[in-house]
C-alpha cells in the first residue's frame, strides 16, 4: 500500500498535474504519431482549394494507371484521384467532428441526469439508452436516413444522436461513482440546487473521461461517417468522400483492372481512423499517467 | 546445475538469523526519476524473535516488506544491499530457487485479506494449494488444510473451505490468509499491516491468535503497523522507520518507555494516552511534512523537523548510536532527546466555563432507519434516543455496522429516518431531510466527514470550496464574505497562501483544516465529526485534536465525534454513546463509560483496545463476528457475544435501556452492582 | 438464479418493445410519405394515395403499429412492400446465412484476440506489447470496407488464393463454402480484434497487478500455475460480456461486409430494404436484428454470473 504510495507523485507535485499531462503527451509516441497524422489531414482540408487541383475537373483518361500527371491516377470519370484524395478529408473532417461533439454534449448532460438523480429516472432513461444500443450504430443511421435522405447535416445529427446513448453511459458510470463522494454530501447539506451540485460540483470531476471519450468516439465517427458514405447514406455525390469514391469504384476490383481509385481512398481513411485513434490512446494514457 | 543449486540452498547455518537486511537502499523509478525510499535499512531478525516495524504512511515499511521477499512493484529496484533469509542471499537466488524459498521458508499476511485471496476460488482450495506445493495429493493436501483452518480457530473448518472469499467477514478471510501463510511452516512470517481496517474486537481476536500460533509454530515474526498500540503488544523488538531509514532500534518496552530518538520522542507525545483529555492540555505535534519520497536528505532525516537540528544534523548523516542493550539510535543528540521541547505549547486559554453544558441543542427521539435489503429490512438503527448539549462533545463508538454513520446522517438529513423518528434543534422540530429545512436548521449542523480527499471537490480552490459554503450558509457577499474568508482560515490556521490552490497540493492534515473552516462557515450549532482523523498519520491526528478542541472552546459548539479509536474519543469527548446494532447499549460521561462498571459489550472494546503501556489486563474475547442487521438476535442483541451472559432472559427479553446511576444509561439486564463486582478484577482501560 | 434469468428476460423484453417503438416512429413518424417514395415524385396523387390505402399506410399511426407489433408478435412480419413476398422466410434464411459468416468470424477473432491479449499482458511494457496493442488500436479503427477491400486486392486479386465474392457457385461442397466465406470473416474479425484483445490485455494485466497474484506467487506457486489457475480465469471473465456486446457492431459490420462480397445475409437484407424504402422487411430486419443483440447479452450475462462466484451467490440469495 504504501509502497505503491511512495511510487506515486507526492501531493505537493499533484498540483502541476496538467503541465504534466502536456509533458507526457508531448513524449508519447502514439500521440505525437496520430496528431501527425491527423495534423497532416487537417491542413490538406483546409488548403485543398489553394493548392491543389479542383477535384471535379474532368480529363480524357478514365480510370488510368498513376502516372506523372496523375500520381495516383484516374477515376471512372477521369477525374483525378489524388486531388480527390486530399480533397476528400474536408466533408469527414466537418462531420465527424460536428457529430461527435453533438454526441458529447448531449451524451454528458443525459448521463449526468441519469447517474445523479438514479431512481426512476435512470431506469426509464436507461431502458432508452439500452434499446439504442441493442441496434448496431449502422442500422440506426440507416433507418433515420431512409426516413429524411441524405445530407451533410442529416449525417451530423444522425451519428450525433445514435453516440449520444453511448457516451451517456460512460458519463453515467463515472457520475454514479461521485455522487458518492463526500464532496456532493457537503453541498446537498448547504442546500445546494441540483442544476449547480451538477455542472458545478460533479461535471469538472468528470471531464477527463469525457474527454477521453469525445477523442475515443472521434475516430469512431470517422469510422461511421465512412462506411455511411460507402453505402450511399452519407455523404451524397458528387463530394469527393473516400467512401463515395471507393463505393464507385470497388465494382471495378473484380476484373483486376483499376485497383488505384479505391485503394488511395482507402489508405486515406485508414490513416485518419488509425490516426485519431493513436491520438485518443495517446490522451487517454496521458491522463492515466 | 540443479544439483549446484540444491547445494547451496541446502542446510542453512543452525543459528542463522531468520531474516537479515543489510544496507539495503531501494528506489521507486517515477517518469525517469529514481526516488529513493529505502535508505541503507539495516535490521536482523534472531530466529524466533518478533520484530515491530513502525512508522507513518510513506515511510518504507510496507517496501521493506516486500523487498524481503524480493517482490517489489513493477517500478521498484532495489539499488543497494542485501536481504537474507535463513542464512541464504535472497537477491542472489535463481527464479526456481527464489519459488522454493518463497514456498518453504517465508510467508506474508496482507493488509488486505479480502483482495489477498482470489475471488473465483472456494478458499479451501487455495489453502490446500500450500500442501500441494509441498508434495501432498489432492485429498491429502485438502485434509491438512482442513486441519489447518481448525488451529485458526475456524469453528465449521469442512463448510468454510467450500466458500468464497466474499462470503466470509474480514476476520474469517484473516484468519485463511494466516492459514495459508503457516502451512508451510515458514521460518519466517511478515505481517503487513494484517488488522488495518479490520473492528477493534476482531482486531484483537486475530492478534490473539497470531501470538498463539507463533508459539506453536516458533516462526520469527516482522511485523508492520502504524499503530504503535499493536506493535507493543505483539513484538519483543522495534525499529522505528522515518523516510526510509531506521531511527531508533530496540526491545520494544525500552524504545516506547524510554525512547532517545527526537522522532520517537514526539510520536509518542502525539498520542492521547493515559486518560488525557482536552482540558488537561493540548496534545504535542511534530512540526513540518515528512519529506517527500526521494527527497534528497544529506544529514539526518529527520533534521527538517527536529527542534534540535543544528548544522552537523543537516549535512552529516548520524551513525547509530547504542545507548545500551542492544538499544539504538540514529541522532547527534540522542541522550537530549527526552528534553525535546514542546511543538504546541500544553497550557489552554482560560475562558468563561462553559455554563451552558446541561441545555441540549438537539434532541433525538426513538430514531430508527430501516433499509430494504435483497427483499428483507435491515435496520441499521432501531430506536435511539439522545441529546447533543451545548457546548459539549458526544462521542459516538461502536464496530462497523452499528449504526454510527447512519445516526449522523440522519441528524443531517441526508438520510431519512423511519416514520415517528422525532428530531429537535434547540425545540424546534427539525425535518427528515435537509431540503426541507429552514437555512437556519441547515447552517446549524454541519459535518467533517472522515476522508478529506473525497470531501473536497478536487476541482475547486481552496477559497471558492470555502467561499461557497460562505455564500450559502452565512449569506455573504463580496467584501464581508471575503472578510470573513480571511477570518475562518486563520481560526483554522491555515496559511493565507493556500487559498489559491486545489486540494490536491495540499497535505492530508491541511485538507482537513479546509473540510473544517467550511463546516464552521455558518457558525454551526453542532457539528458532526465522522472520523476526522483516521486517514491522517499520528503526527496530524494531534493537531486536527488540538484544532477542533480550540474551536469549541472558542465558539461554543457541540460536537458528534465518530470515532474507532477510543484513545481519541476519551481525549475529545464529554459525554459516549455506546452503540451495538443500530442500539444504544450505554451513555455517560466519558469517565463513566471508561471506568467499570460499564456494560459488557463496552468492557469488550475497552479491553480489545492495544495500548502502548501493557497488556497486564485480561482481554474480554468476544465470540464471533457482528450478527447481521438483517436478522438481529432476539431478546438482548448482544446476548450472542455478550461474555457475561446471565442466561434465557438475555435471550428472549431485550432490556431496557434504563439510567442506573445519575447521567448513567445502560441497556442490560445485570444489576449495575454486580457489574461492579464482576469487572473489579479487570482495571479500567487507560486508553 | 432462475429469478436472476427471469428479472433480466423480463429487462430484455421491454427493451425490444422500446426498440419496436423506436423502429416503428424513426420510420413512419418522420417526415416522408410511404406511396410517394415508391411510387417517385412523377406519380400521380391519386395513385399515391390508392398506393397507401392498399398498405395500410394511411391508417393512424397507432393503429399502425398495434397491427404490426401483433404480427410480430404472432411471428408474422408482414409482406414485403418490393418482393411481394412474406417476409419472414426472407429474414430466417437471410439470418442463417448471416449466422455462418458470423460464426466463422467469432471462431477466427475470439482465440486469437484472447491469445494475443493475453501475451501482450504477460510482456507488459515490452516491444511485443506494444506491437499487439497497436496493430489491435489500428485494426479496429478502420472501416470494414476499406479492410475487405485491401483483402481483396491483395488476397483475391494479387495473390489469387480466395474467391473475392462470398456467394458460391451452387452444389459447392463444405469445404469451397467456406474459402469463400474466410475473406469476409477476416473482415469482419479485423475490427473485433482491436476491441476483444484490449480487453483481455486490460484484464490480464489489471489481474497480474492483483494482491491475490501476489498471494499466489509469494505462496511459491509455479509461474504457470499462477497463471492458469489464478490470473487467467478473473482477468478473462469480463471479456466474456465485451464479446457479446461486440455482436452489435460485428452485425453493423455485417451490412458492409454483406454487400462488399455480395452474401445474402441479414445486413445486406436491411440494406437492400433500406434502399427501396420496403418498410415491412426494413422493420422486420431491424426488431430481428435488436432481438437477436438482446438474446447475446442475456447469454452473456447468465454465462458471467455462473462463472463468476460473487454474481451467481448474490443472484441466488
Amino acid at each position: 500500500m504504501s509502497a505503491i504510495e511512495a511510487a506515486a507523485p507526492t501531493r505537493s507535485a499533484a498540483s502541476v498535474q496538467r503541465h504534466e499531462t502536456l509533458h507526457v503527451l508531448a513524449r508519447s509516441k502514439t500521440f505525437l504519431a496520430g496528431a501527425t497524422i491527423v495534423g497532416f489531414w487537417v491542413l490538406c482540408a483546409i488548403f485543398q482549394a489553394r493548392f491543389f487541383q479542383d477535384p471535379n475537373a474532368l480529363s480524357v483518361h478514365q480510370l488510368a494507371s498513376p502516372s506523372g500527371s496523375h500520381w495516383f491516377g484516374t477515376d471512372r470519370n477521369g477525374r483525378d484521384t489524388f486531388a480527390r484524395v486530399i480533397a476528400g478529408a474536408r466533408d469527414i473532417l466537418e462531420i465527424a467532428p460536428a457529430a461527435t461533439l453533438l454526441g458529447t454534449v448531449l451524451g454528458t448532460a443525459l448521463g449526468l441526469v441519469m447517474g445523479y438523480f438514479r431512481g426512476i429516472v435512470d431506469d426509464v432513461l436507461g431502458r432508452l439508452v439500452d434499446a439504442v444500443l441493442s441496434l448496431p450504430v449502422v442500422i440506426v443511421a440507416l433507418l433515420a436516413i431512409v426516413s429524411v435522405g441524405p445530407s451533410k447535416q442529416t449525417t451530423i445529427l444522425v451519428v450525433g444522436f445514435v453516440f449520444t446513448p453511448l457516451i451517456a453511459r460512460t458519463v453515467r458510470s463515472a457520475v454514479l461513482s461521485e455522487r458518492e463522494l463526500e464532496y456532493v454530501s457537503a453541498a446537498q447539506l448547504r442546500n445546494e440546487r441540483a442544476p449547480y451540485i451538477l455542472f458545478a460540483e460533479i461535471l469538472p470531476n468528470v471531464l477527463q473521461p469525457v474527454i477521453v471519450e469525445f477523442t475515443v468516439r472521434l475516430g469512431y465517427a470517422v469510422f461511421t461517417v465512412a462506411t455511411l458514405s460507402f453505402l450511399g447514406f452519407g455523404i451524397p455525390p458528387p463530394s469527393p468522400d473516400w467512401g463515395v469514391q471507393v463505393a464507385d469504384h470497388y465494382g471495378f476490383l473484380s476484373g483486376g483492372f483499376a485497383v488505384w481509385p479505391v485503394l488511395f481512398p482507402s489508405l486515406a481513411i485508414a490513416s485518419l481512423v488509425i490516426g485519431v485513434s493513436l491520438l485518443a490512446d495517446g490522451i487517454a494514457q496521458g491522463f492515466d499517467g | 546445475m540443479r544439483e549446484a543449486i540444491s547445494e547451496t540452498a541446502g542446510e542453512p547455518p543452525a543459528s542463522a538469523a531468520a531474516l537479515e537486511v543489510g544496507e539495503l537502499d531501494v528506489a521507486y523509478r517515477v517518469r525517469g526519476v529514481n526516488r529513493q525510499v529505502l535508505r541503507s535499512l539495516s535490521f536482523t531478525i534472531a530466529a524466533g524473535e518478533s520484530y515491530g516495524l513502525v512508522g507513518e504512511s510513506g515511510c518504507g515499511k510496507s517496501t521493506a516488506a516486500l523487498a524481503a521477499v524480493r517482490y517489489l512493484p513493477r517500478n521498484g529496484r532495489v539499488l543497494g544491499g542485501s536481504v537474507s533469509i535463513a542464512g541464504r542471499d535472497l537477491l542472489a537466488m535463481h527464479g526456481e530457487e527464489l519459488r522454493r524459498t518463497r514456498a518453504s521458508d517465508v510467508s506474508m499476511v496482507y493488509q488486505d485479506p479480502g483482495r489477498a485471496l482470489n475471488p473465483s476460488i472456494q478458499v479451501g482450495r487455495q489453502v490446500a494449494e500450500v500442501y500441494e506445493i509441498a508434495g501432498a495429493k489432492g485429498g491429502e493436501a485438502r485434509a491438512q488444510a482442513e486441519q489447518m483452518l481448525r488451529k485458526v480457530q475456524i469453528a465449521d473448518p469442512g463448510s468454510v473451505m467450500r466458500r468464497y472469499p466474499h462470503q466470509l467477514s474480514g476476520g474469517m478471510q484473516q484468519r485463511i490468509v494466516i492459514a495459508m501463510a503457516l502451512a508451510s511452516n515458514p521460518a519466517l512470517l511478515i505481517l503487513d499491516e494484517p488488522t488495518t481496517g479490520l473492528d477493534a474486537t476482531v482486531e484483537a481476536e486475530v492478534l490473539d491468535l497470531v501470538a498463539t500460533l507463533r508459539q506453536e509454530f516458533s516462526s520469527s515474526v516482522l511485523f508492520i503497523s502504524h499503530n504503535l498500540g499493536v506493535i507493543s503488544k505483539m513484538c519483543d523488538r522495534v525499529g522505528v522507520l522515518y523516510a526510509g531509514k531506521l531511527v531508533e532500534e530496540g526491545d520494544a518496552e525500552t524504545v516506547f518507555n524510554d525512547p532517545h530518538h527526537p522522532y520517537t520522542v514526539g510520536l509518542l507525545r502525539c498520542l492521547p494516552r493515559g486518560g488525557q483529555r482536552k482540558d488537561h492540555g493540548r496534545l504535542d505535534t511534530i512540526p513540518g511534512f515528512l519529506p517527500v519520497p526521494g527527497a534528497d536528505l544529506p544529514g539526518c532525516v529527520f533534521a527538517e523537523r527536529c527542534a534540535f537540528a543544528d548544522d552537523r544534523c543537516r549535512t552529516e548523516p548520524p551513525p547509530p548510536v547504542d545507548v545500551g542493550g542492544g538499544h539504538t539510535s540514529r541522532c547527534w543528540y540522542h541522550e537530549k532527546a527526552q528534553s525535546l521541547p514542546r511543538d504546541t505549547p500544553s497550557e489552554l486559554p482560560e475562558v468563561a466555563s462553559p455554563v451552558t453544558a446541561g441545555r441540549p441543542v438537539l434532541r433525538a427521539g426513538a430514531v430508527s432507519k430501516t433499509y430494504r435489503q435483497a427483499g428483507s429490512d435491515v435496520h441499521a438503527l432501531a430506536g435511539v434516543t439522545l441529546e447533543i448539549l451545548a457546548g459539549e462533545t458526544l462521542g459516538l463508538v461502536g464496530e462497523s455496522g452499528s449504526g454510527k454513520t447512519t445516526f449522523a446522517r440522519c441528524l443531517l438529513g441526508i438520510t431519512a429516518p423511519d416514520e415517528g423518528s422525532t428530531l429537535e434543534l434547540d425545540d424546534q422540530p427539525l425535518a427528515a431531510t435537509t431540503g426541507k429545512r429552514s437555512g437556519e436548521q441547515v447552517r446549524a449542523i454541519q459535518i467533517v466527514f472522515q476522508n478529506p480527499d473525497s470531501a473536497l471537490n478536487r476541482r475547486h480552490t481552496v477559497r471558492r470550496i470555502i467561499g461557497r459554503a460562505l455564500t450559502k450558509l452565512a449569506g455573504l457577499k463580496g467584501d464581508a464574505r471575503e472578510q470573513r474568508l480571511q477570518e475562518l482560515t486563520r481560526s483554522v490556521k491555515l496559511a493565507e497562501r493556500f487559498l489559491s490552490v486545489r486540494p490536491s497540493s495540499l497535505s492530508g492534515g491541511l485538507k482537513q483544516r479546509v473540510a473544517i473552516a467550511r463546516a464552521f462557515a455558518g457558525n454551526p450549532k453542532l457539528v458532526v465529526c465522522d472520523e476526522p482523523t483516521s486517514a491522517l498519520d499520528v503526527s496530524v491526528q494531534a493537531t486536527i485534536l488540538n484544532l477542533l478542541a480550540d474551536l469549541q472552546r472558542d465558539q461554543q459548539v457541540s460536537y458528534l465525534f465518530i470515532s474507532h479509536d477510543l484513545g481519541v474519543v476519551r481525549y475529545l469527548s464529554d459525554r459516549i454513546a455506546v452503540l451495538y446494532l443500530g442500539r444504544l447499549m450505554e451513555v455517560a460521561a466519558a469517565e463513566v463509560v471508561f471506568a467499570a462498571p460499564h456494560h459488557p459489550y463496552t468492557e469488550a472494546l475497552l479491553s480489545a483496545v492495544p495500548t502502548i503501556e501493557g497488556g497486564d489486563r485480561p482481554r474480554i474475547k468476544l465470540e464471533g463476528d457482528i450478527p447481521s442487521a438483517a436478522d438481529p438476535p432476539s431478546g438482548c442483541v448482544f446476548h450472542t457475544r455478550c461474555p457475561r451472559r446471565l442466561g434465557a432472559i438475555c435471550d428472549e427479553q431485550e432490556p431496557p435501556l434504563a439510567e442506573v446511576e445519575p447521567g448513567h444509561l445502560l441497556r442490560c439486564h445485570i444489576p449495575i452492582d454486580d457489574l461492579r463486582t464482576m469487572q473489579s478484577g479487570s482495571q479500567p482501560a487507560p486508553a | 438464479m432462475a429469478r436472476f434469468i427471469l428479472r433480466r428476460l423480463g429487462l430484455a423484453v421491454i427493451t425490444l418493445w422500446l426498440i419496436s417503438v423506436l423502429v416503428f416512429c424513426s420510420i413512419q413518424l418522420l417526415p416522408g410519405n410511404v406511396g410517394r417514395s415508391i411510387l417517385g415524385p412523377l406519380a400521380s396523387p391519386q395513385a399515391v394515395a390508392a398506393l397507401n390505402h392498399k398498405l395500410g399506410t394511411d391508417k393512424p399511426a397507432l393503429t399502425q403499429y398495434r397491427e404490426w407489433v401483433t404480427g410480430v408478435v404472432k411471428g408474422d412480419f408482414g409482406t414485403s412492400q418490393k418482393l411481394q413476398v412474406p417476409v419472414r422466410p426472407q429474414l430466417t434464411a437471410a439470418l442463417r446465412h448471416s449466422f455462418e459468416l458470423a460464426l466463422i468470424a467469432f471462431l477466427v477473432v475470439v482465440p486469437l484476440s484472447l491469445i494475443g491479449g493475453t501475451i501482450a499482458a504477460l510482456r507488459v511494457g515490452t516491444a511485443v506489447d506494444r506491437g499487439i496493442t497497436t496493430a489491435g488500436l489500428s485494426l479496429s479503427a478502420v472501416p470494414e470496407f476499406v479492410t475487405g477491400v485491401v483483402l481483396i486486392a491483395v488476397l483475391g486479386i494479387w495473390l489469387n488464393v480466395l474467391p473475392i465474392s462470398a456467394a458460391w457457385e451452387p452444389g459447392a461442397g463444405p469445404w469451397t463454402q467456406f474459402t469463400h466465406l474466410l475473406m469476409p470473416a477476416i473482415a469482419l474479425s479485423c475490427v473485433l480484434f482491436g476491441y476483444i484483445a484490449r480487453m483481455a490485455r486490460a484484464g490480464m494485466v489489471e489481474a497480474l497487478d492483483s494482491d491475490y497474484v501476489r498471494t499466489a506467487i509469494l505462496k511459491g506457486l509455479p509461474h504457470r500455475t499462477v497463471i492458469r489457475r489464478h490470473a487467467m480465469r478473473n482477468a478473462l471473465l469480463p471479456t466474456i460480456t465485451v464479446i457479446a456486446t461486440q455482436l452489435g457492431y460485428l452485425i453493423g459490420g455485417l451490412v458492409v461486409v454483406e454487400i462488399l462480397f455480395n452474401y445474402q445475409g441479414i445486413g445486406r437484407l436491411i440494406y437492400n430494404a433500406a434502399q427501396a424504402h420496403d418498410v415491412p422487411m426494413l422493420e422486420g430486419g431491424a426488431i430481428v436484428v435488436g432481438g437477436v443483440y438482446l438474446l447475446a447479452t442475456l447469454i452473456a450475462d447468465v454465462l458471467y454470473s455462473l462463472l463468476n462466484p460473487r454474481i451467481r451467490h448474490q443472484a441466488a440469495e
